[in-house]
C-alpha cells in the first residue's frame, strides 16, 4: 500500500465546518509584512496600522475620502485618448489603451470632479496610476484643463492628487505640451487668486513633477511617496554610485524645502479642508 | 570637417574637389572644368540625401559635433557686442544654461540658451549641455531681468536633457522647470524660442515657453530621445531609428501636430556647412518676429500665448 493512498474518495471536509474566506480577504503590507483583514485595511484609508505604508489608491478611493459624503460630479468622464500620431512601439498604442481600459474600468489616468469638502466646493482632480503608470497625455492635460476651467468658473479652489511615472511617451511631443498646458492653466488660476493645493503621492515622477504637481500654492505630500524628476534608477546610473536613505521620498523634499508639509492619508481631509477655509476665507 | 555616415558620398566628392584643384596648382594643369562638375554635383549629392533624410538622421545633424551653438549664435546675432550675465543669485553659475544681453538690428534682446562643449574638456565644463536647476532659475532671473526693462527674450534651445543628478534633484529640478513653465506664460515681454539642436523633453521645455516656437530644419524636439526610448518601450537601445520615427520629432512632424510655430530652413548640409548664412536667416526672422511681437499689446500677447499652448493635445470628448 502506498504512503499516499485515499483512505476515502473525495473532499471530506463537511460544507457546515467551512469557512468563508472571499478572494483579497487579507492585506500584507508590503513593507513590513503585517497582515490584516481587507476590511480593516480599508477601514484604515489602506494605510499599515503597524508601519504606516501608504498603500497606492485612486481616483474612486481619494474622492470617496475627501469629498463629502462621498458626493461628486465628474467633469469629461467620457473624454479618452486618441491615437494622433499612429504610435506603435513593441505594442501599438490604441492597444495599450485597450488592455489598461480593460484592466482598471477607467477612461484614462486621471479623473476630475465637483463637489464639496467641508461644505466648501472645490473641483479635485485625481491620476490613477493603474493607468499607464498615471502617463501623462493629451487626456490628462485637457482634463486638468477643464478642471482648472470650471474653478475659475465658479470660483472655487482646485485640488489635484498626482501620482505618475511622467509623461506618456506614446503621445511624445504632444504629452510634453501637456507641461506647458497645464502651467498655462495654473498661471490662470493663479490671476484668478484662486488657491490651488498640490497632494503628492507615491510616485510623482517626471514631467508631473516638473509642470503642475511642484506649482501648488502649498504643496502636500503623504509620508514616504517617491517624489522626483529623474527617477532613483537614472540618477544611480547618472551618478554611479547609491543613492542616500530615504532619497527623493516626501521627508527629504520636505528637508530641501520643497514641500510644505506631509500629511498622513486619516488627516489629509482636515488638512485640506483648513487649508483651503484659510486661504479662500473670503467665500 | 566631420561627416555623419551617411555623408559618406559627399565626403568622397569632396576629397575629390580637393585632390582636384591641388592638382591644378600643382601641375599647372587647367581643371576647371572637372572643378564646376564636381562642385555641382556635390550641391546635388548634398541635395538629394538632405532632401530625404531620415528622423534617426535628423537627430544625428542636430548633434553634429560641428554645428554651431548658442554662444556662437549669441555672438552672431549681437555682432560680437554681446554681455553674458552670470549666476542665479542663489547657489551658483550653471555652465550649461548662458544668458546675456546684446542688440540684434538695434532692438536690445535677452538671449538665453543651454550650451554645449566644442571639446571633450569643455563638454565636461558645459555638462554637455545638460542644465542644472540653477540653469533654469538663471535662466529665470534673466527673463525677470528682461521683463523689469521691457526687454523681449529670446531663447535658442539645445539639451539632450535636464541633468539628472542628484544635487539636481536635491535642488529641486523639477520644481524649477515647472516654475519657468508657469512664469514664461505670464512674461509680460515677448518670448521667441528657437530649437537650435536638440530639443529634449523638459530640460528644453524649461527655457521653451514663447509667443514663437521654431525649430531650425535639422532639429528635433520631443518627450524623450530616441536611445532612452528605445531603452524603455523596447527595453534595449538597439531601437533607437524605430523610436525616432514613432517619436515624430522632426521640425514637421512638429509642425503637422501643431506643437510649434514654423521651421527655420538651415543651408544646405546644415547650419554647420555655412555658419555665416545661418546666422543671416536666424537673425532676420528674429527680426521680423520681433517687429510683429513688440508693438502688440502685453496682455493680448499673453492671452493668445496661453490660448496656443492651451490648444495643445488630441482628444475625444
Amino acid at each position: 500500500m502506498g504512503w499516499f493512498q485515499r483512505n476515502t474518495e473525495g473532499i471530506t471536509t463537511k460544507t457546515t465546518e467551512k469557512k468563508e474566506i472571499p478572494e483579497g480577504a487579507w492585506y500584507k503590507c508590503p513593507s513590513c509584512k503585517t497582515v490584516v483583514s481587507a476590511q480593516e485595511h480599508e477601514d484604515a484609508l489602506w494605510v499599515c496600522q503597524h508601519c504606516d505604508h501608504h498603500e497606492r489608491v485612486g481616483s474612486t478611493e481619494y474622492f470617496a475620502l475627501l469629498f463629502d459624503n462621498g458626493k461628486c460630479r465628474s467633469l469629461a468622464p467620457k473624454m479618452i485618448s486618441e491615437d494622433p500620431l499612429n504610435f506603435t512601439d513593441t505594442k501599438s498604442y490604441p492597444d495599450r489603451l485597450e488592455a489598461a481600459k480593460k484592466k482598471t474600468g477607467l477612461n484614462d489616468a486621471l479623473r476630475v470632479a465637483s463637489g464639496e469638502l467641508g461644505g466648501n466646493p472645490v473641483v479635485i482632480a485625481c491620476m490613477d496610476f493603474e493607468f499607464i503608470g498615471g502617463s501623462m497625455g493629451s487626456v490628462v492635460g485637457e482634463k486638468i484643463a477643464r478642471g482648472i476651467d470650471h474653478s475659475i468658473k465658479k470660483g472655487v479652489p482646485f485640488i489635484c492628487i498626482s501620482k505618475s511615472g511622467g509623461a506618456r511617451m506614446m503621445e511624445a511631443g504632444l504629452s510634453l505640451m501637456q507641461m506647458a498646458k497645464t502651467s498655462a492653466k495654473l498661471s490662470m488660476l493663479t490671476k484668478a487668486g484662486l488657491p490651488y493645493i498640490s497632494v503628492l503621492t507615491d510616485p510623482t515622477t517626471g514631467g508631473v513633477t516638473a509642470s503642475f504637481a511642484m506649482l501648488g500654492d502649498l504643496n502636500i505630500a503623504e509620508p514616504n511617496a517617491l517624489i522626483a524628476f529623474a527617477g532613483p534608477r537614472v540618477v544611480k546610473e547618472t551618478i554611479g554610485k547609491d543613492l542616500p536613505e530615504g532619497f527623493q521620498r516626501s521627508e527629504f523634499l520636505l528637508e530641501h524645502g520643497f514641500l510644505d508639509a506631509i500629511v498622513p492619508r486619516s488627516e489629509l481631509k482636515a488638512k485640506l479642508d483648513f487649508s483651503i477655509r484659510m486661504l479662500h476665507a473670503s467665500n | 570637417m566631420n561627416y555623419l555616415e551617411f555623408e559618406e558620398p559627399i565626403k568622397t566628392l569632396r576629397e575629390q574637389l580637393v585632390q582636384a584643384k591641388d592638382i591644378e596648382s600643382k601641375n599647372d594643369l587647367d581643371m576647371t572644368t572637372t572643378i564646376v562638375e564636381l562642385e555641382d554635383k556635390i550641391v546635388e549629392v548634398t541635395k538629394e540625401i538632405y532632401s530625404k533624410l531620415s528622423a534617426w538622421q535628423h537627430v544625428l545633424v542636430s548633434r553634429h559635433p560641428d554645428r554651431p551653438y548658442a554662444l556662437d549664435y549669441m555672438s552672431a546675432l549681437t555682432n560680437g557686442e554681446f554681455m553674458e550675465l552670470h549666476g542665479d543669485r542663489n547657489v551658483k553659475d550653471d555652465k550649461a544654461m548662458v544668458g546675456g544681453l546684446g542688440e540684434i538690428n538695434g532692438q536690445p534682446v535677452m538671449l538665453i540658451g543651454q550650451q554645449k562643449g566644442i571639446n571633450t574638456k569643455m563638454r565636461q565644463y558645459r555638462n554637455f549641455g545638460m542644465a542644472n536647476p540653477e540653469g533654469y532659475r538663471k535662466a529665470l532671473r534673466l527673463m525677470k531681468l528682461a521683463e523689469k526693462f521691457n526687454i523681449p527674450v529670446v531663447t535658442l534651445i539645445d539639451t539632450p536633457g535636464a541633468y539628472p543628478g542628484l544635487e539636481a534633484e536635491e535642488r529641486g529640478q523639477g520644481e524649477a522647470i515647472a516654475r519657468n513653465l508657469i512664469e514664461m506664460m505670464q512674461l509680460r515681454v515677448p518670448i521667441i524660442c528657437i530649437i537650435i539642436g536638440e530639443g529634449a523633453s523638459g530640460g528644453a521645455l524649461g527655457i521653451g515657453i514663447g509667443d514663437m516656437v521654431m525649430m531650425l530644419e535639422h532639429t528635433w524636439y520631443s518627450v524623450i530621445s530616441p536611445e532612452s526610448c528605445s531603452s524603455i518601450l523596447w527595453k534595449s537601445w538597439d531601437h533607437k531609428k524605430e523610436a525616432a520615427e514613432a517619436l515624430k520629432l522632426t521640425g514637421e512632424d512638429m509642425l503637422a501636430n501643431k506643437l510649434i510655430d514654423g521651421i527655420i530652413p538651415e543651408p544646405l548640409g546644415g547650419a554647420h556647412h555655412n555658419r555665416e548664412e545661418m546666422y543671416a536667416t536666424l537673425k532676420s526672422e528674429i527680426t521680423d518676429y520681433l517687429k510683429k511681437l513688440m508693438p502688440m499689446d502685453a496682455d493680448k500677447r499673453i492671452d493668445s500665448r496661453i490660448r496656443k499652448f492651451s490648444n495643445m493635445g488630441v482628444v475625444t470628448s
